[in-house]
């Protein structure tokens, strides 16, 4: 019991821990080099920073551009990731045809087509959602493919034995069986989501928490840059956590799932 | 009436004349082609099974007794022959017969079991593709878990379990829609010596007690001779019945009855029928 306790409270510490000794050495660096505020700020100034920011209005304004804008793009790629990749996951030729082309479109650095979409788009939110859809799209409609495919040759030898009929097997067995693939799509294309937001912010646009940060840059507010930066990383967190639980809920049978709760592994 | 001659003939000819065949193999050839080569994985095989025989299928591997079970669950279609149950025909050409496939019950080599259910929805899946509601599943579930020895895990799932319990969860999904004829291809062949022991004494129990006919693949010498009735020997390419053994101990059999001098011989013989075999 006290093992069992002690491993679930490992984690909350030994984090805690870790942040606190970066905060203290952060701090000490800054006094033992006396670098500039302008370059690296304390911890403390950041954090009375952060106060600043987090109590202005404006900034939650930003956020929600920014968590809309990601949302948005990722359920995008969610719904056509799935899709997709059903597709090309149960009909070969397809496939086939198309491996060149989506081989190609993954290689290519999509980051890239930003300014594009922001002719295309123009400034507002549209250009944010299609680079945050398009980056989280290739890890959703990978692992579905793979997930659609991967169902057991034994499990649907089960169901045919069963007389089963197709929508049988995909209610009990293929649709199960893919779950999990879909989830590890999601969590990867959730943090890409973010990443295709907050890179179109930077580039275009005057709203959201990567435009705050170009903004905070040019005023050369160092701490008010880090308050920011800390909170895309939260923001990106929570959606990540979001997913995260979605998968807990959803399924808590695979064993990605209970072996975190159990520690087994 | 030709037919009626043809059926008393038959009959003569059963080893057990007052019990109906409860499977019937007419002349079953089966044969495989690929673009190189065609194979001839069966040929001319007859078999008849009476009502709550077991009958174990022995071979060498690669002498087609597993494509023989899949054509017998409806799963390969037989290039020549018939296959009847209660006097039906499981296929017509190569399509499957629904209706009589729905009376198999079949136990794979792997469980197969689905990790998303629990041991309950597992065993009751075939029920629940059949309609039936929560409350009869439920039932037949948990009497079902009683009768394989896993009362007490209907609510586990499948990863908590043993190779042997998943295996039991299997078996006992291939009984909950109370077949007519239970089908098993090395359903223990994944399981160490002494759990595969064990669970040769409850699948006695469990055929007895569902009074189940059961065919029943192995590559397992004394493992066949332990569980059936009968012991069909193929031999390979193409498989044919190289010879039928009656195994005459009473069943539900004990773990002593490996230690019968005929036991022993009956096991000698196959053994030396096995190793003459290339």
């Amino acid at each position: 019991m006290t093992r069992e306790r002690s491993r679930r409270l490992l984690p909350w510490l030994s984090t805690a821990l870790i942040l606190l000794a970066f905060f203290v050495a952060w701090d000490v660096f800054v006094r033992v080099t006396g670098v500039s505020e302008l370059v690296l700020p304390p911890p403390l100034t950041v954090a009375e920073s952060l106060v600043t920011v987090v109590t202005d209005p404006l900034t939650w304004q930003h956020a929600q551009v920014t968590a809309i804008e990601t949302i948005g793009g990722f359920l995008i790629a969610l719904v056509s990731g799935v899709a997709v990749g059903v597709v090309l996951g149960k009909v070969a030729w397809i496939e086939r045809g198309l491996r060149p082309l989506i081989v190609a479109s993954q290689v290519v650095p999509k980051v890239a087509l930003i300014p594009l979409f922001v002719i295309w788009f123009g400034f507002g939110m549209t250009s944010k959602v299609v680079m945050s859809a398009m980056l989280a799209f290739f890890p959703i409609m990978l692992n579905v493919q793979l997930g659609v495919r991967s169902v057991e040759a034994g499990q649907r030898e089960v169901m045919r034995s069963l007389n089963a009929s197709r929508w049988q097997t995909f209610r009990h067995l293929e649709l199960k069986s893919t779950m999990p693939y879909v989830f590890a799509g999601m969590e990867v294309g959730i943090v890409f989501a973010i990443i295709g937001t907050i890179v179109g912010e930077y580039l275009g646009g005057s709203e959201g928490l990567g435009y705050l940060v170009v903004r905070t840059l040019n005023e050369l507010n160092a701490p008010a840059l880090f308050a920011v930066i800390i909170l895309l990383s939260v923001l990106g967190l929570l959606l990540y956590f979001a997913v995260h639980g979605l998968k807990r809920f959803f399924i808590p049978w695979h064993e990605s799932v209970y072996g975190l709760q159990d520690g087994n592994r | 009436m030709p037919t009626d001659s043809a059926e008393t003939l038959h009959q003569s000819t059963n080893a057990r004349p007052p019990a109906p065949a409860k499977l019937q193999l007419v002349g079953i050839g089966k044969e495989f082609h690929t673009k190189r080569a065609s194979t001839h994985a069966l040929s001319d095989i007859h078999l008849t099974i009476s009502d709550g025989e077991f009958v174990s299928l022995i071979g060498r591997s690669g002498c087609g007794k597993t494509t023989l079970l899949r054509m017998l669950a409806g799963l390969l279609s037989p290039t020549t022959g018939q296959i009847m149950v209660e006097g039906r025909s499981l296929w017509n050409g190569a399509k499957v017969d629904s209706s009589v496939v729905s009376q198999l019950g079949v136990v794979f080599q792997e469980a197969n079991l689905f990790p998303w259910y629990s041991v309950a929805d597992n065993i009751s899946l075939p029920l629940r593709l059949r309609g039936l509601d929560g409350r009869q599943r439920r039932e037949r579930a948990y009497e079902l878990a009683e009768l394989v020895g896993l009362k007490g895990f209907e609510k586990s799932y499948p990863r908590e379990l043993s190779g042997g319990m998943r295996q039991r969860v299997a078996i006992a999904r291939a009984l909950s829609i109370r077949p007519k004829l239970l089908l098993m291809d090395e359903p223990f062949g994944a399981l160490d010596a002494l759990t595969r022991e064990r669970m040769n004494i409850e699948l006695q129990r469990i055929a007895l007690a569902t009074k189940a006919t059961v065919v029943f693949v192995t590559h397992d010498i004394t493992e066949a001779v332990f569980l059936g009735d009968r012991v069909v020997h193929l031999t390979p390419r193409p498989g044919r019945i190289r010879r039928i053994t009656s195994v005459g101990f009473e069943r539900p059999r004990g773990i002593d009855v490996q230690t019968e001098p005929e036991f022993g011989a009956i096991v000698r013989d196959l053994r030396h029928a096995l190793d003459e075999e290339e």
